[in-house]
């Protein structure tokens, strides 16, 4: 099995904190918008698809990687794969997709792309993640 | 003393709810007076007017096991073709006096992303995600495969048939346009011309009322107008091979912030239509004055917020000058109303 990953010992990132719930975030009369903290948390634990990892485990996401705008709907996610060639880069940012899909609005529009030169084949990438 | 202005304005006339999910596209019924949308639902919704009204007329199911792509009523009206993501696009009649799915045309290996009639009815095209395009003909509600062309690189979007000529123009993921048409000789069918200048995806194009011009639009946020000149061109731009070469002669850059997923040219008032993933329906009128060969356009209207989410269809009522429709993946359909002054 070892042998056919690509990645076979890729480094280990730190996790970040629980997120600290503020007084705000709890009263239900108050309204709060989406932060780059939130959208994090929704996508930091998907798991790698060929390590028992989480995605911010092997810092394929980061909260500084990713960009709110809650007034003008936009949420912009670029990601990291851990080697140049990774054949599962595309894998990996439908993953983040469908997982924003599923747990935010939809008026949001959800632009994923990878780390300007992290990855090979970048652009074609990028591409299909327009869908 | 008042002074009156008269404003150009853009009215919704009527917001169409039915479909459950994305709707991806409408088309009129060449007489106007219906208009067919298709979505994520698998179904085909008919509405029609009553009194002032737009009504659910018919809704048709049961003909796709997956998305519907696309629509296309036949010139006559009496068929209507559709392109679904179940590799297979089906077509209904009404013969029995309901609409009912009695030829389902199978061979893409792929999603079919788009039909289109030929105005004379006997030509059928659908192009797939496999990168191919294929040309069916028509004969007593038979089709028969005529042609399975493999031009493209890449996913193909959009087939659109020449307004009057058996030409046939599709827009695909390769950042292309490409021309086909039958090889009189032998009757095989070839890619005559390839539009190359959008730098992504090429989502919709529209042929103009005379069908020398094609308006096509791009993931990389241009509409680009593009012109015919044919052999022995006045203009003396050279032809190899006796073929019309098709140059750009406009691009429409700056107004679009999003991909631009369709685009309609309307064959009476001659003005432009854009659906955008911005959200906004954009209107463009060919300026008057300018040269046919440099022409410029100008944005004379710009909804914003036309839908809650990406618009991915915009059409042209083919009798109603002025009326559109639009569909958005906010599941909702839109008739529209433009006002303008020439």
């Amino acid at each position: 099995m070892n042998e056919n990953l690509e990645n076979i010992n890729p480094k280990l990132y730190k996790r970040l904190n629980d997120r600290e719930i503020t007084v705000d975030e709890q009263d239900e009369d108050v309204a709060d918008g989406f932060d780059a903290r939130e959208i994090f948390d929704i996508i930091r634990n998907i798991n790698d698809p060929e390590h028992p990892l989480t995605l911010e485990e092997l810092n394929v996401v980061e909260q500084d990687l990713i960009e709110v705008d809650d007034k003008k709907n936009r949420v912009d996610i670029k990601f990291t794969p851990t080697i140049p060639h990774c054949s599962m880069a595309t894998l990996i940012g439908l993953s983040i997709r469908v997982q924003l899909l599923r747990a935010i609005p939809a008026r949001f529009k959800v632009s994923v792309e990878i780390s300007p030169g992290t990855h090979v084949s970048e652009e074609a990438v990028n591409k299909w993640l327009q869908l | 003393m008042m002074l009156q202005v008269a404003m150009d304005t853009l009215e919704l006339k009527q917001t169409l709810t039915g479909h459950r999910g994305r709707v991806w596209n409408v088309c009129w019924h060449p007489k106007g007076a219906y208009l067919a949308s298709c979505g994520e639902d698998k179904t085909i919704i008919i509405w029609g007017l009553e009194g002032l009204k737009w009504v659910t007329k018919m809704i048709l199911t049961e003909g796709h096991s997956r998305t519907i792509r696309e629509l296309a009523w036949s010139p006559c009206g009496n068929y209507i073709a559709s392109a679904s993501f179940d590799a297979t696009t089906a077509v209904w009649d009404r013969k029995s006096g309901q609409f009912e799915c009695n030829a389902t045309l199978e061979g893409h290996e792929n999603e079919v992303k788009s039909v289109s009639w030929s105005i004379s009815g006997q030509l059928l095209a659908t192009c797939s995600r496999d990168k191919s395009v294929w040309v069916w003909e028509v004969n007593d509600d038979e089709y028969e495969c005529a042609a399975v062309i493999n031009a493209h690189t890449q996913d193909v979007k959009k087939v659109r048939w020449h307004p009057y000529e058996e030409i046939l123009a599709s827009a695909s993921y390769d950042n292309t346009v490409k021309i086909f048409k039958e090889d009189a000789a032998d009757s095989d069918w070839s890619c005559v011309a390839t539009l190359s200048s959008h730098t992504s995806t090429v989502w919709s194009l529209s042929w103009d009322k005379i069908g020398n011009r094609i308006a096509t639009c791009s993931d990389d946020k241009t509409v680009k107008i593009w012109r015919e000149y044919k052999p022995e061109n006045e203009t003396g731009i050279p032809t190899p091979n006796n073929e019309s070469v098709w140059k750009c002669i406009c691009t429409l850059s700056g107004y679009h912030t999003r991909t631009i997923y369709d685009i309609d040219w309307c064959k009476i008032t001659g003005l432009l239509v854009t659906a955008c993933g911005d959200d906004i329906i954009r209107i463009f009128k060919e300026d008057s004055d300018c040269d046919p060969h440099q022409p410029s356009f100008t944005m004379i209207y710009s909804m914003d917020n036309a839908h809650a989410q990406d618009v991915n269809c915009v059409q042209w009522n083919p009798t109603i000058p002025g009326q559109f429709a639009s569909a958005s993946d906010d599941s909702l359909v839109k008739i529209w109303f433009y006002n303008y002054k020439e």
